[in-house]
């Protein structure tokens, strides 16, 4: 990124703050946490040899087992059933949050009326959802996907609404003033300046929606990382595949965060998340 | 220069009171005014005298409780782009870039004529260079010209001005309202400029109107008949600017 040099050109918000040098930032973001990740390693290594456990898999085992699930051809596949399940569930939580969060950040009353059950369901972890889940779906993938959607869409929903609410008067007056109809109010301001806060809402669900993949793997499915962890301790305590499974949901959840965290960094929409 | 212009705005017998908890608190009251076309007055007061309330009413934001507002002859009731308001430089949209903001008002217009416009008020108020830049990566000064270009771009007979250098640093401001008075000359709007400042008022209007205190209302109309630009030593300035003093009741010495 070049904007640190642009910046310093233009206004004078910035000047006494020379943008970063490369070197110490690309230390300071992949050297550091890599380091600290091999020191766990370590740790985790000699804590194998030292206890002498034959229960608890080495780093090096825990690989082994990644390599083995690659060779059946079943890793891949259970990578991409997650992904589409999470995608599925956290697609239909979006397509129906965002504009039913956007309005009930217009319409205040329909907002009394509706939040406090949003707020009664929010707390309630997708896992108590389960038997319900099969009440409605049976044993099915639908079910899980369902659970996946819970877990994500009042996260979205209360983003999108706080985000319209918090919508400063003055860029709604401004909107008026140019003559804009409801609509072109909606599209040209509203929107606009509630992304920011939907966008977050938006990471933070994904990460729910993500962490929610095992217990929704649990039920019915027979394929996928949440059902490996399951399926791995159930089928022969094969411990090296149950901690490898835990790495890769964690590893594709760290990957899918900064993939948003991107979208994040768009120029229309950076103003909401690094304000002075 | 504009005694013999026509009324372009024009207030009367306009009061508001706000109700808060059962409570009537009155803004304002009784307040007959003419702005004439062109002219460029400001509305002087002290804080809480409801001198924004009175811009938000003539603007079409907020009902009056009783008295009327009309412009060119028909009454006011809700804001238009013909006469636009300028907040402080927070009004500017943080999602558009400086070319998206000026051109914020146009878009029906044709893609090529609406371009030649925004390059116009780009270069009007001196933005040359920054088209592309997005409002987070200016000064405040900037900021605020960006709102005044966006807000002429749409070509308004009215522009209302709420203290709208008052969060910049005392040399922009200057620098703001030698700027203000440049387009003002350009373009020819009628301007009402809300402020607390005596010496902004000084430098800037053909008219200035010294509200009182809360509840609000006309303690004075001061004509101001010294030429642009205004001398800032001048025996004739000064003597304006003291019996304003007075006139809110200040003293001379600090």
């Amino acid at each position: 990124m070049t904007d640190g040099n642009r910046k310093s050109e233009i206004g004078n918000r910035d000047e006494g703050a020379p943008p970063l040098p490369v070197g110490p930032r690309l230390v300071e973001s992949i050297l550091l946490p890599v380091g600290t990740a091999a020191v766990l390693i370590a740790f985790w290594h000699a804590a194998v040899r030292l206890s002498h456990t034959d229960v608890f898999p080495s780093p090096l085992s825990v690989l082994r087992g990644v390599g083995e699930l690659a060779r059946k051809g079943v890793l891949a596949r259970y990578i991409a059933d997650s992904l589409l399940r999470v995608g599925a569930g956290y697609s239909l939580a979006l397509v129906l949050g965002i504009p039913l969060g956007i309005a009930l950040g217009w319409y205040s009353t329909a907002a009394r009326a509706v939040n406090p059950v949003i707020q009664l369901l929010r707390p309630i972890s997708p896992l108590a959802w389960i038997p319900v889940a099969i009440v409605l779906f049976g044993v099915t993938n639908v079910a899980a996907i369902f659970l996946i959607f819970l877990a994500s869409f009042f996260t979205i929903v209360v983003a999108a609404m706080n985000g319209v609410r918090n919508v400063p008067g003055m860029y709604l007056a401004a909107g008026r003033n140019f003559g804009l109809s409801v609509p072109a109010l909606f599209s040209r301001v509203i929107f606009p300046a509630a992304l920011p806060r939907v966008l977050t809402g938006l990471r933070v669900a994904l990460g729910v929606a993500w962490l929610v993949v095992v217990a929704a793997e649990m039920i019915a499915v027979n394929s996928g990382l949440g059902y490996l962890v399951i399926d791995s301790r159930n089928a022969g305590k094969r411990y090296d595949l149950v901690i490898a499974a835990m790495l890769l949901i964690g590893l594709i959840g760290l990957v899918l965060n900064t993939l948003v965290r991107q979208v994040e960094r768009l120029r229309a929409v950076r103003w909401g998340f690094n304000a002075p | 220069m504009t005694g013999n212009a026509e009324v372009k705005v024009h207030i009367q017998d306009l009061s508001k009171a706000f109700h808060t908890n059962g409570h009537e608190i009155r803004v304002l009251e009784h307040i007959d005014l003419d702005v004439r076309e062109g002219e460029l007055v400001c509305i002087l007061g002290p804080s809480g005298c409801g001198k924004s309330t009175l811009l938000n009413i003539v603007g079409g934001f907020l009902p009056a409780s009783s008295g009327d507002v009309a412009i060119d002859g028909l009454p006011v009731r809700r804001p238009d782009p013909r006469r636009i308001f300028v907040f402080q430089e927070r009004g500017v949209f943080p999602w558009l870039t400086v070319e998206g903001n000026i051109g914020f008002g146009i878009s029906g217009l044709p893609a090529t004529e609406r371009a030649a416009r925004i390059a116009h008020y780009v270069r009007l108020v001196g933005l040359e260079g920054f088209e592309n830049a997005y409002p987070q990566e200016l000064s405040g000064g900037m900021k605020q010209r960006v709102e005044v270009a966006r807000a002429l771009a749409v070509n308004p007979d009215v522009l209302y001005l709420d203290e709208p250098f008052g969060a910049l640093d005392s040399i922009t401001r200057l620098v703001m309202r030698s700027e203000l008075l440049r387009i003002w000359q350009t373009e020819r709007k009628t301007i009402l400029f809300v402020t607390h400042d005596i010496e902004e008022s000084c430098q800037l209007a053909d008219r200035i109107v010294v509200l009182s205190a809360r509840p609000g209302s006309i303690r004075r109309v001061v004509e101001v008949d010294l030429p642009h630009p205004r001398d800032l030593s001048s025996p004739r300035y000064l003597a304006l600017r003291d019996s304003i003093l007075e006139e809110i009741g200040l003293a001379h010495r600090i």
